[in-house]
């Protein structure tokens, strides 16, 4: 079902981009130009705190969220444990490359931490998608949300490697090319290129022939499997490519923050970004960014949202819990689904001879 | 039993032996060169003990967690939730009132009737849509979450244990020898001890409940096929309120319960919530006897190891779960 979402002619066709015909260009629909010329000047109109503390931390909450939409939407596998996997990632660059903590950081130089630490989180999650696998559905949900807690647990308890309580201060990025990363516009474009890189591997790879499969698999396994495709593989391999994406953005986080904790990686988090990704819409690579950005703009003015409801400043979770408990209640595919719904019926009423009224 | 020892010849003696051990070390003196390798033997006999009891709180949550999964196979998320809804109730009311025992009858009412309204509102509206009845009690345990933190705030809560049930008690059993020879013998806090016999007692009530009564006997059938339950003529959807309501009110005692020998804190919803999780899935979904194998295991792991490796104490919990679901997935007594 996932491949009759977006109709033919106005999806990004990336195959085609590969191979650079001339025609690629008029391909990518007008929407996708808007958003990308906006992104990119960005920077000319908002401030450094919108430019760095919104938008940089949606890129990198939408990542995370991403990887548990490739998981959820396209394997049908959610998985809760992709915050610990970027957490991973995080704690990873902390402890090879160069931290406040001197006597745990081993202070790698930087083409070879980053590397190490996106390998490392995806050996991880391997090993957590070879276990997940072996249950469906709802188990899948109860192993990863235990596997994230223990992670938590053990973050906290272990002083020798993960520095407990504390965990470690001033992990900043690499001086490259003379600039300093932290800044807000260099960050800023440091995580919106990643976004669009992990945004464009997702769609990528959702049309390729694992893609396909693993989208077949999530159908009917069994139909799959009796059609020679090896389930248990492909869904393992789902788990390694999403945590991929999940280990780039633990990065990007651990820089913006310059800190990382158990906290980081704590149940609330691995909530929030289940919750992201759901309001947004985890049937298109889009949503957990329409969701990162809802769930960081309410995280930052809930104080001024809750006094229009008259509630105390401080009730944050509640307003971000009940929002999500409305749209899981009235429309389970997010607010995407609410924006298509609404196209529909806009153009059922526009034109009653149009029979479809789908997405672009 | 003599099916399995037929079965498994080696593994019976192995288990035999691993009893037999256990058994020696708790009733019986440990020489001096045991007690240099692995310390005193009041350390190791108190972890047992604490284990179990915590085993056996775990126990009365992950039960209730358990039957409703078997029966609803929709996991409850908000389970964590009812814990500590029913152990703030708790001890407003025992504060209150000072009517400790009293106040098991009024927080298994309270929370039997949210369990209730849950099952109303949320689970009967979205049958058959796991994954979205889920999310809803994801989404129900936050803002329950946030809810109480804002009516109790962070700090922490003890429920005071009565008179008849405060100081220690000395167990027949052999703590260490005195320089002069004289035995000393394990003590323990009465209360635990209460805790765990009437944990024992309400399990085999359960088990005999679900094994020798008409309602248990429609919850088993109701486990194993519930449509063809609800084709045979009977009303499912009594079954599942029943179910609900008594498994949402023993998680609400359990809260009193953790309340008393531990304390009642905003966070702990979580943690039990992860020890239900975990204990039904190393115990085997939708069984009782599981569920109490799995508490029992994961209250001594924990408390074993965060006696004799406590940075590690929470992997040995990981490790029993990944070894169970790695050679078998449906839980040791799950089918």
């Amino acid at each position: 079902m996932a491949l009759a979402e977006r109709p033919g002619p106005s999806a990004l066709s990336i195959g085609a981009l590969g191979r650079s015909g001339p025609g690629w260009l008029e391909r990518i629909p007008t929407s996708y130009w808007v958003v990308g010329v906006v992104l990119l000047c960005m920077p000319v109109v908002a401030n450094d705190f919108i430019l760095y503390q919104i938008l940089g931390w949606t890129f990198i909450l939408g990542m995370i969220a991403l990887s548990l939409m490739f998981l959820g939407g396209y394997g049908g596998m959610v998985s809760l444990a992709q915050m610990s996997i970027a957490a991973l990632a995080g704690y990873m660059v902390a402890i090879l490359g160069s931290s406040g903590v001197q006597t745990i950081s081993l202070n790698w130089p930087w083409w070879l931490y980053i590397p190490v630490a996106i390998f490392i989180a995806a050996v991880f999650a391997t090993m957590i998608g070879a276990l997940a696998v072996r249950t469906t559905g709802i188990y899948t949900i109860m192993i990863t949300l235990a596997i994230a807690a223990a992670f938590f647990y053990f973050t906290r308890q272990n002083y020798t490697i993960f520095n407990g309580y504390s965990g470690f201060a001033n992990v900043v990025p690499p001086e490259l090319l003379g600039v300093n990363w932290r800044t807000p516009i260099p960050f800023y474009y440091l995580a919106l290129f990643w976004a669009v890189v992990s945004y464009l591997a997702v769609v990528y790879v959702a049309r390729s022939p694992f893609g396909l499969a693993l989208q077949g698999i999530r159908d009917n396994p069994r139909r799959m499997s009796a059609l020679g495709f090896n389930v248990f593989l492909h869904r393992v391999a789902a788990y390694t490519f999403a945590s991929v994406i999940a280990a780039i953005a633990g990065i990007l986080l651990v820089w913006q923050n310059a800190q990382i904790s158990p906290g980081t990686a704590g149940l609330p988090a691995v909530i929030d970004i289940l919750v992201i990704a759901i309001v947004g819409g985890i049937k298109r690579p889009i949503g957990p960014f329409i969701g990162a950005l809802i769930y960081v703009l309410l995280r930052t003015f809930s104080p001024d949202v809750l006094q229009v409801f008259g509630l105390p400043d401080d009730r944050f979770k509640l307003l971000i819990g009940v929002g999500f408990l409305a749209i899981v209640y009235w429309s389970p595919d997010g607010v995407l689904g609410l924006w298509d719904r609404w196209r529909a019926r806009r153009s059922r009423t526009r034109d009653p001879m149009a029979s479809t009224g789908g997405p672009s | 039993m003599s099916g399995f020892v037929q079965r498994n010849p080696a593994g019976t003696v192995i288990m035999a032996l691993v009893v037999a051990v256990v058994l020696w070390a708790i009733i019986a003196p440990w020489p001096a060169g045991m007690e240099t390798a692995f310390g005193r033997k009041r350390i190791f006999l108190n972890a047992i003990f604490n284990g179990i009891t915590l085993g056996a709180l775990y126990f009365l949550v992950a039960s209730g967690f358990t039957l409703i999964f078997g029966l609803m196979k929709n996991v409850n998320l908000a389970h964590g939730s009812l814990y500590l809804l029913g152990g703030y109730i708790g001890y407003e009311f025992a504060e209150a009132t000072g009517m400790w025992l009293l106040s098991f009858v009024v927080v298994f009412l309270i929370v039997a009737a949210v369990g209730i309204a849950l099952q109303y509102l949320v689970f009967r509206r979205m049958e058959g849509e796991d994954l979205r009845q889920t999310l809803v009690t994801i989404g129900i345990s936050v803002v329950m979450a946030d809810i109480m933190l804002w009516i109790w705030g962070g700090q922490s809560y003890q429920i005071l244990t009565p008179d008849w049930l405060s100081g220690p008690v000395t167990l027949p059993l052999i703590a260490g020898l005195r320089g002069n020879g004289d035995v000393v013998y394990l003590t323990f806090p009465a209360v635990r001890i209460a805790i765990l016999v009437a944990s024992i007692a309400l399990g085999i009530l359960m088990w005999l409940a679900l094994n020798r009564t008409r309602i248990g006997m429609l919850i088993r059938a109701g486990v194993d096929d519930r449509d063809m339950l609800a084709a045979s003529g009977v009303k499912v959807q009594v079954v599942l309120v029943v179910v609900f309501a008594f498994g949402a009110g023993l998680a609400g005692i359990a809260g009193i319960v953790g309340g008393t020998f531990q304390s009642i804190v905003a966070g702990e919803d979580m943690r039990f919530l992860l020890a239900s999780l975990v204990v039904v899935i190393v115990g085997g979904m939708g069984s009782i006897l599981g569920a109490a194998l799995g508490a029992v295991l994961i209250g001594l792991a924990e408390q074993l190891g965060s006696v004799y490796a406590p940075t590690y104490s929470v992997v040995l919990t990981f490790l029993i779960m990944a070894l169970v679901l790695a050679f078998r997935p449906q839980g040791l007594l799950g089918r």
